[in-house]
């Protein structure tokens, strides 16, 4: 086992181990606080898939800003837990089970019939060149994809002014 | 590949371990007579007003919406500044035109008085 796969097991078991207590935890500001290390986890394992930009994507954007606004989401509810002492569960619990145990099902069946598992690990691209290429195909092929980007990161801006301002006043 | 990232890995060693001796070396060492004074989430500062676990104004939400956008917008610079000097003037014109659109939220944020506490 290389070294490689020992830093993805011990990744993957952090996320597993992370998002299991997001989700049992009473308190939502510490289910807050296990989701980012869930997310670094994820940091990490895209680092193992050679995509070094999309693990610093993953830090400064879902840790340093999505984190930080699920904690201010948080703190904007009434009840931020461990008080109220009623059951976690949602009464259709087993209907979300049966239908994630579906979608396993499913996924292993897919995944089993892929070759990829037996072959080796083709060699990757050096970083530096990836980025650049990154950045080429941002102002070229992908232009018009990008230009929307703004649109859209605009149009995000205003609603979120108009949704929490407008009615604060 | 994993060598580029030993330096960073270190940096995280380092840092877990100085966080841990440092708690550790407190609780070790440090004095605990703890008086009602002394308990307080302040010692020798403000009296706490109120619980600890109360609603949080709603323009928290709106600062961190505004910084998850101009976030987003920082890190499509970072591909773009790495071959900035290969795409010529087309890739800056193409860059301004991007900056361009998301001037007009930010200036309709600013109109709008978001950027302000009051």
């Amino acid at each position: 086992m290389g070294a490689m796969q020992i830093l993805f097991l011990l990744a993957a078991a952090a996320v597993l181990g992370a998002a299991i207590l997001v989700v049992t935890s009473r308190n939502l500001v510490h289910a807050a606080l296990w989701l980012i290390v869930a997310l670094f986890g994820v940091a990490v394992v895209y680092v193992l898939l050679n995509a070094g930009f999309f693990a610093i994507v993953q830090v400064v954007i879902y840790i340093g800003a999505i984190a930080i606004l699920f904690i201010f989401a948080v703190m904007l509810t009434r009840q931020i837990g461990g008080k109220d002492g009623g059951s976690q569960n949602h009464s259709t619990w087993w209907v979300a089970a049966l239908l994630s145990l579906l979608l396993m099902v499913g996924i292993v069946w897919i995944l089993s019939t892929w070759q990829g598992f037996a072959t080796e690990l083709p060699a990757l691209a050096n970083e530096k060149e990836l980025i650049s290429e990154l950045g080429k195909s941002l102002v070229s092929t992908y232009l018009l994809p990008f230009e929307l980007a703004s649109v859209l990161l605009v149009a995000a801006l205003i609603g979120a002014i108009y949704v929490s301002w407008e009615k604060s006043r | 590949m994993l060598n580029d990232y030993l330096p960073l890995m270190i940096l995280f060693g380092l840092a877990l371990a100085l966080a841990a001796m440092v708690v550790a070396l407190g609780h070790l060492f440090g004095p605990r007579r703890p008086t009602d004074r002394k308990s307080q989430p302040y010692e020798s500062g403000m009296k706490p007003i109120g619980p600890g676990q109360r609603r949080m104004s709603v323009r928290f939400y709106l600062i961190a919406v505004l910084f998850i956008l101009f976030d987003i917008e920082v890190v499509f610079f970072l591909p773009w500044a790495v071959v900035f000097r290969d795409l010529k003037i087309v890739g800056f014109i193409e860059m301004t035109v991007f900056i361009l659109v998301l001037l007009v939220g930010f200036i309709y944020a600013w109109k709008k008085g978001a950027l302000e506490w009051e």
